[in-house]
């Protein structure tokens, strides 16, 4: 078991995209620093674009993801849909 | 509506696919090999340039969508920042000085890592790694000059920044985060990958920015945490490459291993080394702690590196080496670099002083193992020294290391009580090492360390006077004379924080600004 | 009634970096671009020859036949940095997405003339990849260039010029399917049309001289093609045709040709006004690749132009040499 992270900006923006995350990744620890959040999961954390869109009221490109990431560890995927940090064991 | 029949709506990686790789063609007027020269001679094979995997699969439109955005936001806290002096509000005027450090050792890297990655774009003959090693050069141009824009504030009120380009190419402990980017710049593009883009970029990366960003957080400094935040969310982009490259190069060829695992063990190792400054910076330097370097190495090397390390297992590549002496060395690492800074106080462009009870009780518990054996005796010692007008600055030279330029200040993994020295013979000259680890790297390419600029060597060569000193001049002060070289003005950019203009000054308008004069 | 705004007054020590204060004369206020451009390439003492060109150094003003006595006498007059450089394509970003939306959600694909369609996809998409060897040039002018001021907008080019071949791209996806990326391609690749500006960007891309390869590639190459191709067949002659909407698509490249024109041209005038012998270097080079372009993009002209292909280009030709004569280079 490895663990991935992802740690975002803390802002609006970022608020209910966080809560996406937790809500879509059971078992994920969300971890609060000075102005940033840092998520850790075991082996695999899924960030969903459809998740975030109904939080946020608006369509979302995970794209946008960009403008507030700070940092992640793992290997990355990513489609239209779904962004992916997973480890292979 | 649309008149013809559906068209298959291309999904994400098959649309960016089209965009990057389609463009590309095999030529036929011109050879490979006189279009992408640098390519053969590391003796990296790669067989198959379409199994590289796109990680961010970001076309130039949403790149400028969102940059601009990110710039937006960036330059509107600049500009509040500078407006509102907001340099008065961090915890004391200590901390500047890691700023000082920070502008005139790390920015210029910035540059040269902009440089790197458009020669190393151009020299892959694969499309998708040549589009992401662009957008990165690209990036890091917006890194070197959003820094020097925010830092630029601190330079109008604040000494030791003032020339930082003329600094970094000449001023003696500079030369060891130059000397390590000249390193990357002038090996082959896949070592420059492996240097750069994953062991920098992706191993050591969050040790160099969480401190340096979460110790302004911590201090007060908006800005600089502002830019430290707004350029991580590229490097997030720049460690999925870093990581690719290497999954990459590894997963073509097992030839590739044993060169990869090299270049991952010498590039740890170099990269630590650089370290040595955020260490110093993290233990000593913030006058609010965010955690210790041991601490920051075992989360964000021991933890995280070995999550990495284990991914990578399947290809045959194992954990660096060196990892068990640095594990060795976190317990020692930041006293010893802060006590050669202190010693050579009147030689740097930032200030230095002791900690005080406060932060010795800090060092203490950080470091129980170390810090009161062998470290607060000697600060102790030295505090009491100064406060009877004996503070003393070391005037003699170092030696320094030939690979990493640092001066041999470490001690033996396993014994702090002695300094480590190593040396090799080479060609009818002897050469010095700070540890086994450079001069294995050394070893393995002597005719490249051979060309080192160490700034010691060249101040007793006579070539760090300015231009038309007499040397033998009577009363000719040698010292003098270098920190002329260097731009430094004598007690204005250099000695102890206490008796500074910055420390008068800081307080001078902090108290403008708070109290009714 | 006057609001009188009262912030603490510090006096700043210094206003500028000492090295801006040295190179604009006084330690007085410097723009963003100055200080994020004068002086930010390393310039001595470097410490290790590049194993992969031993014979120059990291940084080597010996790579180029050109002599400047101070490679910071180059300026952008767009003074652009990165922040300006992407604020300015993100709203002409903006304005091409808007376009593309407009052209797609009215159908106006559609409302082409089936002979416009056909030569719009058969002139520009092939051009994709003429752009990505910009793109590689570019780079490469970046990578090995001296100086920042010099080194810096190659690197705004490069991206740009990608982002022009993703714009292409995405042309022949609205205007015809992936069938027509394959088509052009192959075109690309075999077409008599195609083969003299094919072996013109192959020939760029084995060019040592970084300042030589800037006026191949951005000089004469893009010097005659977008004029050539965006403003006089798309503006002019097909748009007069009922293909205003491709005009549409293309409105970036016709807009980032009038912009990065100012740029290309104070490059030209400062390196023609530095020297007699920079000058003659430099009209040699202007004199030799315009020709091997123009001639190039003759065939490339004839698929939109047919038999007024000679006398247009031959204009877009005088036009080019009046704008080099300008910038004080001899052709």
């Amino acid at each position: 078991m490895s663990t991935v992270f992802i740690a975002l900006q803390t802002n609006e923006e970022t608020r209910q995209i966080i809560e996406a995350i937790v809500q879509d990744n059971p078992g994920a620890v969300v971890n609060e620093q000075p102005a940033m959040v840092k998520i850790d999961a075991q082996d695999r954390l899924v960030i969903r674009r459809e998740t975030i869109e109904e939080l946020i009221g608006r369509s979302y490109d995970l794209q946008e993801l960009q403008v507030n990431m700070i940092t992640m560890s793992g290997n990355l995927d990513q489609t239209d849909d779904e962004i992916t940090l997973f480890w292979k064991s | 509506m649309d008149m013809q029949v559906a068209k298959k709506k291309l999904g994400l990686k098959e649309r960016y696919a089209v965009m990057t790789r389609g463009l590309d063609w095999t030529p036929s007027y011109q050879k490979m090999e006189d279009i992408y020269p640098y390519i053969a001679y590391e003796g990296i094979k790669i067989h198959d340039w379409d199994k590289w995997e796109d990680p961010f699969r970001l076309t130039m439109d949403a790149y400028w969508k969102y940059q601009a955005e990110k710039e937006r936001k960036l330059y509107a806290i600049i500009d509040a920042f500078n407006q509102n002096n907001g340099h008065l509000n961090v915890t004391d005027a200590r901390y500047i000085n890691t700023v000082k450090l920070f502008i005139s050792g790390i920015s210029p890297l910035e540059y040269v890592a902009h440089r790197g990655f458009a020669h190393a774009g151009r020299a892959f003959p694969g499309p998708g790694p040549r589009v992401a090693c662009l957008m990165q050069s690209l990036d890091e141009i917006r890194h070197a000059q959003t820094q020097v824009h925010s830092i630029s504030n601190y330079n109008k009120y604040y000494n030791g920044m003032h020339d930082f380009h003329h600094m970094h190419d000449r001023v003696w402990f500079l030369s060891v985060p130059k000397s390590f980017f000249d390193d990357a710049i002038t090996a082959g593009p896949f070592e420059f990958m492996v240097s750069i883009g994953f062991s920098f970029e992706y191993v050591l990366t969050n040790l160099l920015f969480v401190p340096f960003v979460s110790g302004a957080a911590y201090n007060g400094d908006m800005g600089t945490m502002t830019f430290g935040f707004s350029a991580q969310s590229d490097e997030a982009r720049h460690m999925t490459l870093g990581l690719e490259v290497i999954k990459f190069i590894l997963e073509q060829d097992p030839a590739n291993v044993p060169i990869v695992q090299r270049w991952i063990d010498k590039w740890t190792w170099r990269g630590y080394r650089v370290l040595t400054l955020v260490a110093m910076m993290m233990d000593y330097m913030l006058p609010k702690r965010t955690m210790s370097w041991k601490e920051a190495w075992e989360v964000y090397f021991e933890e995280n590196g070995g999550a990495l390390f284990k991914d990578l297992a399947r290809y045959g590549i194992t954990m660096p080496k060196c990892a068990e002496q640095i594990a060795l060395e976190k317990d020692h690492l930041s006293h010893q670099a802060w006590s050669t800074f202190y010693n050579y106080a009147a030689a740097a462009n930032f200030h230095t002083w002791m900690p005080d009870e406060d932060e010795m009780a800090w060092l203490s518990a950080k470091y129980p193992e170390s810090f009161d054996k062998h470290y607060r005796p000697r600060y102790e010692f030295w505090r009491e020294q100064a406060a009877k007008g004996n503070r003393f600055y070391n005037k003699t030279l170092p030696m320094l290391c030939q690979t990493c330029q640092i001066p041999l200040i470490f001690t033996e993994p396993g014994d702090p009580t002695k300094i480590c020295y190593r040396e090799v013979d080479y060609k009818a000259e002897k050469y010095h090492f700070c540890s086994d680890h450079c001069k294995e790297i050394f070893e393995h390419e002597p005719e490249k360390y051979v060309q080192a600029w160490l700034p010691v060597h060249q101040i007793y060569q006579g070539n760090c006077f300015p231009e038309g000193t007499d040397p033998t001049a009577e009363g000719f002060d040698p010292l003098a004379a270098v920190l002329k070289y260097y731009h430094f003005e004598h007690g204005r950019d250099n000695l102890d924080f206490d008796i500074s203009e910055d420390k008068k000054n800081f307080a001078e308008w902090r108290g403008q600004a708070t109290k009714n004069i | 009634m006057q609001i009188d705004l009262r912030t603490v007054t510090i006096k700043p020590l210094r206003h500028t970096f000492d090295n801006i204060a040295r190179r604009i004369g006084a330690d007085k206020p410097a723009s963003r671009y100055q200080e994020g451009t004068l002086d930010m390439q390393q310039e001595a003492n470097y410490h290790y020859r590049p194993t992969w060109d031993p014979d120059h150094l990291i940084y080597d003003r010996a790579r180029t036949a050109l002599k400047m006595a101070d490679w910071y006498s180059f300026k952008d007059p767009r003074q652009f940095y990165y922040g300006a450089y992407t604020l300015a394509r993100a709203k002409q970003q903006d304005t091409a997405e808007a376009n593309f939306d407009f052209v797609e959600n009215r159908g106006l694909a559609a409302t082409l003339p089936e002979s416009i369609r056909d030569t719009v996809l058969k002139l520009l998409i092939p051009l994709r990849h003429v752009a990505w060897g910009a793109n590689m040039n570019n780079a490469s002018m970046c990578a090995y260039g001296y100086g920042t001021a010099f080194s810096q907008p190659c690197i705004y080019q490069a991206m740009d010029q990608l982002g022009i071949a993703q714009y292409l791209t995405r042309v022949g996806l609205l205007l015809g399917d992936v069938d027509v990326l394959d088509a052009a391609k192959q075109a690309w690749m075999e077409d008599d049309t195609w083969q003299g500006l094919r072996r013109y960007v192959e020939d760029t891309m084995v060019l040592k001289d970084p300042v030589e390869l800037f006026v191949a590639q951005n000089v004469a190459l893009d010097g005659l093609l977008y004029p050539l191709v965006y403003e006089t067949i798309i503006d002019d002659v097909l748009s007069a045709q009922g293909g205003t909407p491709v005009a549409m698509l293309t409105q970036f490249m016709t807009d980032w040709y009038a912009e990065t024109r100012k740029w290309i041209d104070a490059t030209m005038k400062t390196a023609a006004a530095e020297s007699e012998d920079n000058k003659v270097l430099v009209g040699q080079w202007v004199g030799q690749w315009r020709d091997r372009a123009a001639a190039a993009l003759l065939p490339v002209s004839r698929i939109a132009l047919g038999e007024r292909a000679d006398e247009l280009t031959g204009e877009v030709v005088q036009q080019f040499n009046a704008r080099m004569a300008k910038a004080g280079v001899p052709v």
